[in-house]
């Protein structure tokens, strides 16, 4: 097996008193893609912000490429090659369709994607491109989080909720588009609810729950009643 | 003609108080930062000016170009070194913080300085004017000023809507973390943001100087201007602003024409009129 592109190490979160992490180690290999699956407040949303450098980690909790990065701030950590596209899209509200995806690349690294890449993938973005992004419907903004994510060329991408508040036919086409999307040799964690649909896109799958991982395993390996009750705690 | 004198004279000054306004609007679009010590930024800049005239033995116009980088730097220094770190979901610790600096500005002046009015000449250009019809006289270097303020409101425009760093600033004034996610350094952004905002202290700073006398206790009024032309204009909104700070600068110009005395009364009295009738100001762009 090749090393580990990214790998959390014993990390623990912290909301002041409130521990909401506890030990969490996870790995993933370049252009695999995982699942995080769990319930409302299980710890994934927290588990996302503390990679992406939004939470603050003791330095070896987090180890890109073999090097330590947990101590990094949330802009250096995007530097190295990590996106998200982040829960409920949290696209800025003062720019326009097409300069919140500039911005998304705007700290020029190299890669497949480009504007015109993500017009490809997204032609209503094209279409739309001048209106205050905010001013879309939820699908097609969830659209802009994930071509403004892309814009930056990442080595991996993360998707936290990513069918969180979506209509269902909306949620069937953004996994109809992922191949597309991640099969740039990129790697993926995917963080769902959607047990189902994890575990369909996924090679592998961590399950939390209250802050710990409950199962881990191969996606194809899983029975879905180890899965409810990993899920669950029952 | 009088009247219209007063009106005429009053929009060239409210150029001037746009000047005042627009760093500080800038910074509140950007941080939510009210900075106290504008005004005595302001004043440190006019003192600025002046030491470097005096030294140089140069017209304030050329300080100008020392002036203004030498805010900048200033600005980005201040921000990154003690700012930033006030910066929260309270927004006490900047207010205290800034009044502290403001207070540390006025003492410094005064130490440096003395209390003494100072005053900058810029020569010949003070009293050259450009005759109107009707026996109106406008000043070329109130003129000048005018320009230069609408100049720097439409630079700050293109720069806040349609360059990179512009984009940053937004992109940081509505998400702080997700802005930080797209790779911005949200306190090398602030420090940028106050680096222009004392780019613009810089200028307006100087055109004081030249155009009435200042000493070390005079920021504090500067501020007020200034705060009223954003409020007038509507907070975000940069060109408001411009109209804030003539709006301003006519009414005093209207009570002076009245009564002298009635100057700074009647531009107060038209702040609290568009603030009772028009609590958000004129043409808001921020909720």
């Amino acid at each position: 097996m090749p090393d580990a592109l990214l790998s959390t190490r014993e990390l623990e979160a912290h909301y002041g008193d409130f521990q909401a992490l506890f030990g969490i180690s996870i790995d993933v290999f370049p252009e695999e893609v995982i699942a995080i699956i769990g319930a409302n407040g299980a710890g994934k949303t927290t588990l996302m912000r503390s990679i992406t450098g939004l939470l603050r980690n003791e330095p070896e909790m987090v180890v890109w490429k073999g090097q330590s990065v947990g101590g990094f701030r949330a802009d250096q950590v995007a530097h190295l090659g990590i996106a998200m596209v982040p829960e409920g899209r949290q696209l800025f509200q003062s720019l326009s369709v097409k300069e919140n995806l500039i911005i998304g690349g705007q700290m020029g690294r190299k890669g497949p994607w480009s504007l015109e890449k993500v017009y490809e993938l997204f032609p209503i973005l094209k279409e739309r491109r001048n209106v205050p992004a905010t001013a879309l419907s939820g699908g097609q903004q969830q659209m802009v989080a994930i071509g403004r994510a892309l814009m930056s060329n990442p080595d991996i991408l993360l998707f936290d909720e990513i069918s969180l508040g979506l209509a269902p036919i909306i949620i069937k086409s953004i996994y109809e588009a992922l191949p597309k999307i991640i099969g740039q040799g990129m790697s993926a964690i995917i963080v769902e609810q959607d047990i189902a649909k994890a575990v369909s896109v996924s090679s592998r799958v961590y399950c939390l729950q209250e802050g710990r991982i409950s199962l881990k395993g191969r996606s194809d390996e899983l029975t879905r009643e180890a899965i409810s009750a990993a899920y669950f705690g029952v | 003609m009088d009247w219209i004198n007063a009106i005429i004279q009053g929009i060239l000054l409210g150029g001037l108080y746009a000047l005042f306004a627009a760093g500080l609007s800038l910074i509140f679009g950007v941080m939510r930062l009210v900075n106290i010590a504008h005004g005595d930024l302001i004043v440190l800049a006019a003192f600025l000016g002046l030491t470097i005239t005096t030294a140089l033995g140069v017209s304030p116009l050329i300080a100008l170009l020392l002036v203004v980088p030498v805010m900048a730097a200033i600005g980005y220094v201040l921000q990154r070194g003690i700012l930033n770190q006030t910066l929260g979901e309270d927004i006490l610790p900047p207010l205290l913080v800034t009044f502290g600096l403001s207070v540390i500005i006025q003492n410094g002046l005064l130490e440096i300085y003395s209390a003494d009015p100072q005053k900058m000449s810029a020569g010949a250009l003070e009293t050259a004017s450009i005759a109107l019809p009707g026996d109106l006289n406008i000043g070329v270097l109130p003129l000048m000023m005018f320009v230069v303020a609408v100049a720097v409101i439409a630079g700050l425009q293109w720069i806040f809507y349609h360059s990179s760093l512009g984009r940053a600033f937004r992109a940081v004034s509505d998400k702080q973390d997700i802005a930080q996610l797209m790779g911005l350094n949200k306190a090398h952004v602030f420090g940028l943001a106050m680096a222009l905002s004392l780019a613009v202290v810089g200028i307006a700073g100087v055109f004081l100087g030249i155009r009435t006398s200042f000493d070390p206790s005079i920021g504090p009024g500067r501020l007020i201007f200034g705060f009223e032309a954003v409020i007038i204009g509507g907070l975000g909104n940069i060109w408001g602003t411009l109209i804030g700070g003539i709006i301003l600068g006519v009414s005093q110009n209207i009570g002076a024409q009245i009564n002298p005395g009635w100057q700074l009364l009647a531009g107060h009295i038209a702040f609290l009129f568009v603030l009772a009738v028009r609590p958000r100001g004129l043409f808001p762009r921020i909720d």
